[in-house]
């Protein structure tokens, strides 16, 4: 635990965004959660979690996934983890189709395909010793290791900053942060290639969260991770993350790299969000104004037609309750989903001129519609 | 089943950094929630004196022990002593009905049996058909229940359904009309060993959907644990999930109430004896020596306290030691 680096701050040197081949690619997934009533138990609604999301990751990169509670950003990490079948799209890992891969062909490739739990507290079972749960990888997967398991575990154990000693004790002998660590340690165990971190430090201390999050960015650099992670707290993300897409209500509104995003954001929602952060320094609170939501998020069951936000959005116009705007690149590598996106050079009101000529049939589903 | 620590607070925190120091000393031994919970099963008087209650009570009824108890303070349960018995009234000659150093809890009226070795003989007959019927019910409740909980969906509604129906029978009746059809003779078994092997079924087979929906409740609330998802992530079967990682957590809640259900059973079984359908007489129970002893309380009223009080201290010492096992265990804790 020697990092004592500040997870709230931006890192000190920018890493190299690798180019490389896309390792996972996500195209116009969803995720209806059916409700049923009555007592013939029919199908009355259903619950948009995610609707319509692509997104694709490249190899050694680290895509933050934000947005605030009940976006669909864990139903997302689940969908790619094959833990909640897809209601619709594609999910392609490694140019494999995982989709509607059955449980049993899947079980080789999550090898290459781990999770980091959010919640340490029940994510390991309180039954087995810690030797036993760092170890369950390899028994699952009936992987021989050379100096055998119990060996193996301990020198993860370290890798994680855990002492090897730990191997008999119990998860409840541990803080909140060791656990989390033996999770990781757990994660790490079959050397996967992409890890989805589901909320991986926001059950933690803040303190702790500076480990943790450190410690991610070390394996990565170590062991050539990764990483998808999804977290609410913007500040972890930007420490964190090389590119950023932002959620809503079950879809993507905003893709960007990191400092792109938050220097420069185009979605009025990504400006909201952003304009929430708290500053620490009540001399720079004075000058800057927040953008204050009106309202609730609307529910999933039944989302606004178009644009998602319009029902909250200080920018909208009649167009953004008729027409759904594309995710579309306004910059390089800088993709929206708005009609009168903020911060751009690029005349956004050419792009709302044009779909607002072209006429509605040949406007096809947009989430498909994504250029890269 | 996360037992809180608090309990034992101080000496778990400073464990890690006697061990991150390594300063020669032996390290200090983790402790399994095993141990946490014998440390504070132990530390609970009321329980411990009933779980010495019980283990003496199933000391009393292991195989030769019995005999050798009844040979050396009664004599044996069916032998009659009638000339210790009051021709007239049928009571016992003497105070107190009957207590000698022969005969320590006196002797039973009219036939003039040593009640001591029937208590005995029927202490063992109660805790078998106690302890087997409860081991039916849990092993069909805990297999019912943690399916249905995992499964969910249509398997939950049909084992769900299930336990209503089975919840819904009437008990006694069906009991009492069971064992008036069943022949003498049945699976190789006959006379008093039949009729343990029907009792042990009927109240077996009848009592799981308690322990089921218990464990269903709990298998409900463990899926939705993160290590669950954890399992599955590593590509684990869904056997590996229900039986390494589920059934293991369930251990508490099923000690508990199966110390619990144990004395249910007794008083059921001494309600079946005491109506008649359990076990055949000569062989004592207690129950049917309560029923006996209906008729008779006015000339030996220590016919109905001495089986009263058996099954009163067994099923109060089972209950205390349930309860303690429960505070100890903690299974409402997450």
């Amino acid at each position: 635990m020697s990092t004592t680096d500040n997870a709230t701050g931006p890192t000190a040197t920018d890493r190299v965004i690798p180019q490389g081949e896309v390792l996972l690619d996500v195209d116009n997934l969803g995720k209806h959660f059916p409700v049923h009533a009555g007592l013939l138990r029919r199908q009355v609604a259903a619950v948009k979690a995610v609707d319509g999301v692509s997104f694709s990751v490249r190899k050694g990169e680290t895509l933050g996934l934000v947005g605030e509670s009940g976006c669909g950003k864990s139903t997302t990490g689940r969908m790619i983890m094959r833990l909640l079948d897809p209601s619709f799209g594609k999910i392609t890992f490694e140019g494999e189709d995982i989709t509607r891969m059955s449980q049993s062909r899947l079980r080789p490739l999550r090898r290459d395909l781990q999770m980091i739990f959010q919640d340490p507290y029940s994510s390991l079972n309180p039954r087995q010793t810690v030797g036993a749960i760092v170890g369950a990888p390899f028994r699952l997967q009936k992987i021989q290791t050379e100096n055998g398991v119990k060996k193996a575990v301990q020198e993860l154990l370290e890798l994680v900053g855990l002492s090897p000693e730990h191997y008999n004790r119990y998860p409840h002998e541990f803080s909140g942060g060791q656990r989390q660590r033996i999770g990781i340690a757990r994660t790490l165990a079959l050397k996967p290639k992409l890890i989805v971190a589901d909320e991986p430090v926001s059950a933690l201390d803040v303190s702790v969260q500076a480990q943790v999050v450190n410690l991610l960015e070390d394996l990565q650099d170590e062991l050539d991770l990764t990483y998808v992670v999804i977290a609410h707290d913007l500040s972890v993300v930007r420490h964190i993350s090389d590119r950023v897409a932002v959620m809503y209500l079950g879809k993507i509104v905003e893709v960007a790299d990191r400092n792109d995003l938050y220097e420069r954001p185009m979605h009025p929602y990504t400006n909201a969000l952003l304009s929430a952060v708290p500053v620490p320094d009540p001399a720079k609170r004075e000058g800057r104004d927040r953008i204050r939501l009106q309202g609730d998020v609307p529910s999933p069951l039944d989302p606004p037609p178009a644009c998602r936000f319009h029902t909250r959005c200080w920018k909208a116009q009649e167009i953004c309750k008729t027409q759904e705007p594309p995710l579309a690149e306004l910059s390089p590598g800088h993709q929206v989903a708005c009609h009168f996106p903020e911060n751009t050079t690029v005349s956004a009101t050419d792009a709302v001129a044009q779909s607002a000529v072209s006429p509605p049939a040949t406007d096809l589903p947009t989430p498909s519609l994504r250029k890269e | 089943m996360t037992a809180p620590i608090e309990a034992t607070g101080a000496e778990q925190q400073a464990q890690p950094d006697a061990v991150l120091a390594g300063s020669g000393r032996k390290a200090i031994q983790g402790r399994s929630l095993g141990q946490i919970a014998w440390m504070r099963l132990k530390r609970d008087k009321v329980a411990m004196g009933g779980a010495l209650v019980v283990l003496l009570l199933i000391v009393m009824s292991l195989p030769g022990v019995t005999e050798l108890l009844s040979r050396t303070f009664g004599s044996p349960p069916n032998q009659f002593h009638q000339n210790l018995v009051d021709p007239t009234l049928g009571g016992p000659i003497g105070s107190l009905g009957g207590i000698s150093a022969d005969h320590p809890f006196g002797i039973e009226p009219i036939n003039g049996r040593d009640l001591f070795s029937r208590i005995l003989f029927g202490a063992r007959v109660s805790l078998l058909i106690g302890v087997l019927a409860t081991l039916v019910s849990v092993v069909i409740g805990t297999v019912m229940g943690i399916i249905a909980g995992y499964f969910g969906g249509w398997v939950d509604t049909v084992i769900a359904r299930l336990m209503d129906i089975f919840l819904a029978f009437p008990l006694v009746l069906f009991a009492i009309s069971l064992v008036g059809v069943i022949p003498n003779k049945m699976l190789g078994l006959a006379g008093n060993d039949l009729r343990m092997g029907v009792l042990v079924f009927i109240i077996g087979f009848f009592n799981w959907p308690y322990i089921g929906r218990i464990i269903r409740g709990q298998t409900l609330s463990l899926r939705e644990r993160e290590f669950v998802d954890a399992a599955r992530s590593m590509g684990a079967r869904n056997t590996h999930i229900l039986f390494k990682e589920v059934l293991p957590n369930l251990v508490a809640p099923i000690l508990v109430y199966s110390t619990l259900l144990i004395p249910t059973n007794i008083l059921f079984e001494a309600a079946l004896s005491f109506l008649g359908v359990g076990i055949n007489p000569p062989d004592p129970s207690w129950g049917g020596m309560l029923s006996a002893a209906t008729e008779l309380y006015t000339v030996a009223p220590h016919f109905v306290i001495v089986p009263g009080l058996a099954i009163f201290i067994t099923v109060l010492a089972f209950n205390l030691f349930g309860d303690g096992l429960r505070d100890a265990l903690d299974p409402r804790a997450r």
